[in-house]
């Protein structure tokens, strides 16, 4: 094994790094080197993807972290049954690539299409389909995996059934996919049929989020986290529909790399990799508050078609858009909760930072139902992702504010997603996760990893063992 | 070696940790070093030979601030070959290493007109030795980093051989000097290398001494050094008056210097 250099990786948002020692195995077997590397230097590991959570989840200082991203081969791919069989590093942006043009759609995505398969089976990740398709676990056929306890397992919904649904969901912390099988999701089209419209208040938010699901294949909406009073929660909805069979005169057209790729130029003017300096010119209260307003004054009705790349990648549309968000970054704050508590819950967290003078610059809502994997964020409502500029001066008022969200949230019922909330405590996630599962994960990990190699600093701060 | 069975908090956006190693720890500057960076929020491996002041300087620091931020470690700096092995442990357990403070030192008074091979030696070899053994690695892993900071306790008496303790002088002339190169080797790839010139500071070290003048408390002392840290500073005197002082002392002509009796 190669010497394994110290370095300061960080994450997503910009607002954490950490002195980690930088581990990239080229092959397979150099996970097991890896592990026995950490057992005989007394090191911790933390497995990394493509490093895109908002959080400390693929970091752990003064340890390894296992960067899985060079094993990224696609091993197999039936172009008639849209079954693909892949190395954990492949990101979302190489898959879709590869499987569009015969007709196939990964059918749940994140964000941004920077992200590993790998990292999102550890955070199970869902998209703005979750009500319809639930998360990407739920479209795993079989995974492969090597354990720290030296084991090398296959899993499937059949097959090691426990190991599949905690594995899965389980951040990385019961062992390391080797390998993963995947059903894709057959489409007509390389376009979808979007439909845009305004919400009031936060109430006809959650309205269009409740009727829109069983109408849609995906959906979601934007929310001005500035405006207050009866306009409190207003925003925009989108909703997208596949293109069904024979819709699309030219599906060979649109089911093109290039035709899917996103523009370069902003307004045909500002190139795309500068984007994000003028955008941090605007990130600030006033800015937003103005952007915002813009926003809902322009957004009317209307509808139109779009490539799947531009609906899903919103937050790849701007190269380094984190980076407006200047030298301090940002956190992301994501409660879900039940439908029939989440508009009084959010009511009372909009409120709250506004009164606290601490707004969000960027709110984003979506409708979810449960799923089976043991570590879920998951269930029957919806979930409000909620952006926060840290600056120089903010970060103990933000701190106290989002213990103060959690409490809010834990009473309404609500859970919380490990690959985004970045201060969330032991007790928090014992509250929402139940002590139950919590016991259950501890003993898989006993069984799995029986020495604690695999050790993110997430997993310290939400799962620490001597709680 | 450790006795730190509960762990350090883990850094988060809202609540980010810098990591610090400081050698030289139980009394004096170091210890009021030690309570001045946990104050500020630093995670601290608290390193010197005594462990009863090291262990009830941890348990002071982590008791007033309600949560772990200091972690000890007995070690005497004359140990150099422990120093490969302990480096990267005390890195793991701290979860991480942004400063690295030198301050270890001794002062043996030989007489003015004594000599004293012994304890030249142990001057020499906490001072310097003990120095090097440590900043060389971790200069070693800063370069590597292209990140971080070390801060190296020197001494006015270093500026100029005397008559008192020409052992000591020696000793921090040449740990100044080492910090100066290490300074030109790293600052270019953003390592700050700051060297510290006490003047005299009520500590152990001078509790015999007499004819002291302009003493300042070890508080006094940590507070312009950590002051110096944050603005990223090459080099301060504590008080800073002795930086005028030093550049007369420096200054005197050698045929002067040779007359004079301090």
């Amino acid at each position: 094994m190669k010497k394994l250099n110290l370095t300061q990786l960080g994450n997503f948002s910009k607002s954490l790094t950490a002195t980690v020692y930088h581990a990239q195995p080229r092959f397979t077997e150099e996970i097991v080197e890896i592990f026995d590397f950490a057992r005989e230097n007394g090191l911790k590991i933390a497995p990394r993807g493509a490093g895109r959570s908002y959080n400390d989840a693929a970091l752990k200082g003064g340890g390894i972290v296992l960067d899985l991203s060079l094993l990224k081969c696609i091993q197999a791919w039936d172009s008639e049954k849209g079954i693909l069989r892949a190395q954990p590093g492949l990101t979302l942006e190489t898959l879709w690539q590869f499987i569009l043009s015969d007709g196939w759609w990964p059918p749940v995505v994140s964000g941004t299409m920077k992200t590993t398969l790998g990292g999102c089976l550890g955070m199970n990740i869902h998209g703005k389909n979750n009500f319809k398709m639930g998360t990407i676990g739920e479209h795993i056929l079989e995974f492969d995996a090597i354990l720290p306890n030296g084991k090398e397992v296959t899993c499937s919904p059949k097959k090691n059934k426990d190991l599949f649904y905690s594995m899965i969901s389980g951040m990385g912390m019961l062992g390391i996919f080797t390998s993963v099988t995947m059903q894709m999701k057959r489409v007509y089209s390389g376009l979808l049929h979007v439909k845009e419209w305004n919400v009031p208040n936060l109430e006809s938010q959650i309205g269009a989020l409740l009727r829109g699901a069983p109408e849609n294949d995906y959906i979601v909406g934007w929310l001005d986290g500035v405006a207050n009073g009866a306009s409190l929660g207003r925003g925009q909805m989108h909703a997208a529909n596949y293109l069904t069979k024979d819709e699309d005169a030219d599906p060979d057209n649109t089911t093109r790399v290039a035709f899917q790729t996103l523009p370069d130029k902003f307004f045909g003017v500002v190139p795309k990799s500068k984007l994000h300096y003028l955008m941090g010119l605007g990130l600030n209260n006033l800015g937003v508050w103005g952007v915002n307003m813009a926003k809902y004054i322009v957004g009317h009705d209307k509808s139109y078609q779009q490539p799947h790349a531009a609906f899903h990648f919103l937050l790849d549309y701007v190269p380094d858009w984190e980076k407006s968000y200047g030298k301090y970054g940002l956190i992301q704050y994501q409660s879900f909760l039940p439908k029939e508590t989440a508009l009084d819950a959010w009511r009372e967290i909009l409120t709250l930072s506004q009164k606290r003078k601490l707004p969000t610059y960027l709110g984003v809502t979506k409708r979810h139902r449960p799923d089976n994997f043991l570590i879920s964020h998951a269930l029957d409502g919806f979930s409000l992702a909620l952006d926060f500029k840290i600056t120089k001066n903010n970060r103990a008022k933000l701190s106290e504010m989002v213990q103060d969200f959690d409490k809010i949230v834990l009473e309404a019922g609500g859970r919380f997603y490990f690959a985004k909330n970045s201060e969330t405590l032991v007790e928090t996630a014992r509250a929402f996760l139940g002590a139950e599962t919590v016991e259950k994960f501890r003993k898989l990990k006993k069984r799995c990893d029986p020495e604690n190699l695999l050790y993110s600093d997430l997993y310290e701060r939400v799962f620490a063992e001597n709680v | 070696m450790t006795k730190s069975e509960q762990k350090l908090a883990t850094s988060t956006p809202l609540s980010p940790k810098k990591h610090a190693i400081l050698v030289g720890a139980s009394s004096g500057i170091g210890a009021a070093l030690a309570h001045r960076l946990a104050d500020e929020g630093y995670q601290i491996a608290l390193l010197a030979r005594r462990e009863e002041m090291l262990s009830t300087l941890t348990d002071e620091i982590n008791s007033k601030h309600g949560e772990k931020r200091a972690i000890y470690y007995v070690h005497d700096v004359t140990n150099y070959d422990s120093v490969p092995e302990l480096l990267p442990k005390i890195i793991t357990d701290l979860g991480g290493l942004d400063t690295f403070i030198f301050n270890a030192g001794v002062a043996h008074m030989v007489g003015l007109k004594k000599y004293d091979f012994e304890k030249d030696r142990q001057t020499v070899e906490v001072n310097l030795l003990g120095a090097l053994a440590w900043l060389n690695p971790v200069a070693e892993r800063f370069q590597e980093l292209k990140s971080g900071q070390i801060v190296g306790v020197s001494s006015v008496a270093g500026e100029r051989g005397r008559v008192g303790n020409p052992a000591y002088n020696t000793s921090k002339a040449a740990l100044s000097t080492y910090l100066e190169a290490l300074r030109n080797r790293l600052d270019k790839l953003g390592v700050n290398v700051l060297t510290v010139k006490p003047g005299f500071v009520q500590t152990d070290m001078v509790k015999d001494a007499k004819k002291l003048f302009w003493v300042i408390s070890p508080e006094q002392a940590a507070k312009d050094i950590y002051k110096a840290m944050q603005k990223g500073k090459q080099e301060i005197y504590t008080p800073a008056r002795w930086r005028l002082v030093m550049f007369v002392v420096r200054n005197i002509p050698s045929f002067v210097f040779r007359k004079l009796t301090f």
